[in-house]
C-alpha cells in the first residue's frame, strides 16, 4: 500500500464516521472514528470521586442536569439514596453538590452530555431522578434487550454504565466501545 | 465523653478498655456481625455481613449495586481503622442501612473491637 492509498483509506473511514455521527459515534466534534476522546467530562473532583465511588460508579455530572442533582445532594434525599443511606457531613455535602451542579449537563459544552438536560422534567416521576430516566438514556438503549442487561448476571441492571462502556470511568460512551458481557459489541 | 470521640479513641488504640461505659467486647461485635435485622422495605433480612461477609479478610460486595468492598480485616488491609472520620462517617451510614436506627457507642465500640482482633 502507498502511503497516499493509506491516507485516502483514512478519509474515508472519517467519511464514515461523520455520516453516521447520530448513531452515538459522536466525538465532539472530530467524528466518531477518534474512538478515544471522552464524550462526557470525567469527574475530576477528588471529593465526589472518593465519597461515591465508594459504593458505585462515580457518575459524571454531565450525566443529568442541574436540577437533578439538585435534588439528588438534598441532605433528606441522601439519607435515602435509591434504597441506601448516603449521609455526608455538610462540609463534603456542599462541596460535592456545588461540583454537581456546576458540571451538570445543562452546563455542559460536550453535545452528548448536554442532551441529558433535555426534556427533563423535575417533578415527573416519584422518586429520585435517575439517569436511565432521563429521555436521552431511553432513547439510546430502548433497543437493548433485558436479557442483555437484567437478565445478564454480569450485567445486573442499566445502572452499571461500566460493564458494558468499558470507558465509562473516562467518560468515553461511544458505541466503539461497547462489550456487553457474554454478548461482545452492541449492533445497532 | 461524647462518643465520637470515644470511637476514635477505640479505633486508635489510645484507650484503655476498663471503663465500664466503653468496655468494647470483641466477642460481642462478632455476634452482632452475624444478627440479622428485617428491612423495612420488604427486601431480605441484612446483617453486617451482607455486604461485608463472615470472613472480613476477604472482599465483600455492596449490596444494592454489587462493587467490590476491600476486605476490613487489618491483618489484610493496614489502611482499616486508621481514619476517624471514615470510621464514623460508615459506622453511621451503615447501622442505619442494616438496623435501622444508629448504633449506641457501646455497639460501635464492640464491632471495632471485633474488626481490630481480624
Amino acid at each position: 500500500m502507498t502511503a497516499h492509498q493509506g491516507i485516502l483509506i483514512l478519509l474515508m473511514v472519517g467519511a464514515v464516521g461523520v455520516a453516521v455521527s447520530d448513531d452515538g459515534n459522536r466525538n465532539g466534534k472530530l467524528g466518531g472514528w477518534l474512538a478515544s476522546r471522552a464524550d462526557v467530562v470525567p469527574v475530576a473532583n477528588a471529593a465526589y470521586g472518593e465519597e461515591c465511588s465508594a459504593c458505585h460508579l462515580a457518575y459524571q455530572p454531565g450525566l443529568l442536569p442541574a436540577l437533578a442533582w439538585t435534588q439528588v445532594m438534598d441532605p433528606a434525599a441522601l439519607g435515602e439514596h435509591y434504597g441506601d443511606d448516603a449521609s455526608l457531613t455538610e462540609t463534603l455535602r456542599t462541596e460535592i453538590a456545588s461540583y454537581l451542579v456546576a458540571h451538570s449537563a445543562d452546563q455542559a459544552s460536550a453535545p452528548r452530555s448536554r442532551a441529558f438536560a433535555v426534556g427533563f422534567d423535575a417533578k415527573a416521576g416519584t422518586g429520585l431522578p435517575r439517569i436511565t430516566e432521563t429521555r436521552y438514556f431511553k432513547r439510546k438503549h430502548h433497543r437493548v434487550p433485558a436479557s442483555l442487561v437484567a437478565g445478564n448476571p454480569e450485567v445486573g441492571s442499566f445502572s452499571q454504565c461500566h460493564t458494558c462502556h468499558r470507558g465509562a470511568a473516562k467518560g468515553i460512551y461511544n458505541d466503539s466501545q461497547i462489550d456487553i458481557p457474554g454478548h461482545g459489541p452492541w449492533e445497532d | 465523653m461524647t462518643s465520637p470521640l470515644a470511637i476514635v479513641l477505640v479505633a486508635t488504640g489510645a484507650l484503655t478498655l476498663s471503663t465500664p461505659l466503653l468496655a468494647a467486647d470483641a466477642a460481642a461485635g462478632k455476634a452482632g456481625w452475624t444478627k440479622e435485622y428485617p428491612a423495612s422495605d420488604g427486601s431480605a433480612a441484612r446483617s453486617c455481613a451482607t455486604c461485608h461477609g463472615r470472613d472480613l479478610t476477604q472482599p465483600g460486595r455492596q449490596a444494592n449495586t454489587g462493587k467490590v468492598i476491600e476486605p476490613l480485616a487489618p491483618s489484610v488491609n493496614p489502611q482499616r481503622l486508621t481514619d476517624p472520620a471514615k470510621i464514623e462517617k460508615w459506622l453511621l451510614r451503615n447501622c442505619k442501612w442494616t438496623i435501622g436506627r444508629e448504633c449506641t457507642a457501646a455497639e460501635k465500640a464492640d464491632f471495632i473491637a471485633y474488626i481490630k482482633t481480624q
